[in-house]
């Protein structure tokens, strides 16, 4: 960095902002994530309560809830993610241009919450896509997801656009392509996506 | 070519072209300089609601649904210049009064004509 942190404030305090492009491009960045408009359950009565004018996404830059995947920028799942709707959530999130960032929100997006023993309920939909940031709720409050998003932002100002650690989409060797899960006789085939979720998934019956 | 009375709206002109297309080529350099792109299958195919798409969207409808819109269409106005027949009913004359039947009956003959052609028939 050319410019010291202090040296940046005192100069900033006499009226003069200095800036590197790096700065400039992830604070373009997080001050316009546009979500996508996609709810699955209950959380989303809460993701819409957020965008309303008591709690006010739209502080944030991200009240342009996009009704198509190509101009979204997050994915906020929202709710239980069903074995039946786990394939399109995966497409959706495919279908989405890069950058992307995904918030699961709420206990059963990330782990299947309540659901948990049920037969027809993925357990978290981190097993096929990257979650940036988890809340745990049910549902969470608004404030809670207010706060994931600024966790969000917070983010995205860190990621160094050059070397390690830049985003996904700034690395021409990464893979940006997350398969799509099937139906298979008796579960989702595969069973995670491997590359987002390490762990083997021990005993393929209803608890897994 | 100056002394033209024109030349001023030329130049204007132009100036309006640039001032349309200059930023869009600059957003197009800009993507295709900086914008990394990441294409593969699943991203490139139909967006469906995240279902798989089926069948073409050039889907042909039978000739016979105009037809149907049509007369809807017809009646449709009808009913627009019945509701206020209607309303006015009691303070109308006798020629208003016969306008009116025959109006609503050459509609009655379009339709008797429709369902004669077999084109109310939904087959």
């Amino acid at each position: 960095m050319a410019v010291e942190k202090e040296l940046k404030i005192e100069l900033g305090k006499q009226g003069i902002f200095v800036t590197t492009i790096e700065e400039l491009y992830n604070w373009g960045r997080r001050s316009s994530v546009w979500p996508m408009q996609f709810g699955l359950a209950c959380c989303a009565i809460e993701m819409i309560a957020t965008t309303m004018a008591r709690y006010d996404l739209a502080r944030f830059g991200a009240e342009v809830f996009r009704p198509s995947p190509r101009q979204a920028d997050l994915m906020i799942v929202s709710g239980t993610v069903t074995k039946k709707m786990a394939p399109q959530v995966v497409r959706l999130y495919n279908q989405m241009a890069e950058p992307k960032y995904v918030i699961a929100m709420g206990a059963c997006a990330i782990s299947g919450g309540p659901f948990k023993q049920g037969y027809n309920v993925l357990k978290g939909i981190d097993r096929y896509i990257p979650v940036d940031v988890h809340i745990p709720g049910c549902p969470p409050r608004p404030e809670a997801l207010i706060q994931a998003f600024m966790t969000l932002q917070k983010k995205i100002d860190g990621q160094p656009l050059t070397g390690e650690g830049r985003p996904r989409y700034l690395d021409a060797d990464a893979q940006c392509e997350f398969p799509v899960p099937e139906q298979g006789a008796h579960d989702l085939e595969p069973p995670s996506n491997r590359g987002v979720w390490p762990v083997e998934i021990q005993g393929r019956g209803s608890r897994d | 070519m100056a002394s033209s009375p024109y030349f001023s709206l030329a130049v204007l002109f132009v100036a309006a072209l640039l001032f349309g297309l200059a930023p869009l080529g600059l957003a197009w350099m800009w993507a295709r300089l900086f914008s990394p792109r990441k294409p593969n299958a699943i991203k490139n195919s139909i967006y469906e609601c995240g279902l798989v798409s089926k069948g073409d969207a050039w889907v042909q409808f039978r000739s016979a649904y105009y037809l149907y819109a049509i007369i809807f269409l017809i009646f449709d106005v009808e009913a627009v210049f019945l509701l206020p027949f209607a309303v006015a009913f009691t303070g109308l004359g006798v020629a208003a009064c016969v306008s009116m039947l025959i109006f609503v009956l050459m509609l009655v003959e379009g339709l008797a004509w429709a369902w004669a052609k077999g084109i109310l028939t939904w087959a």
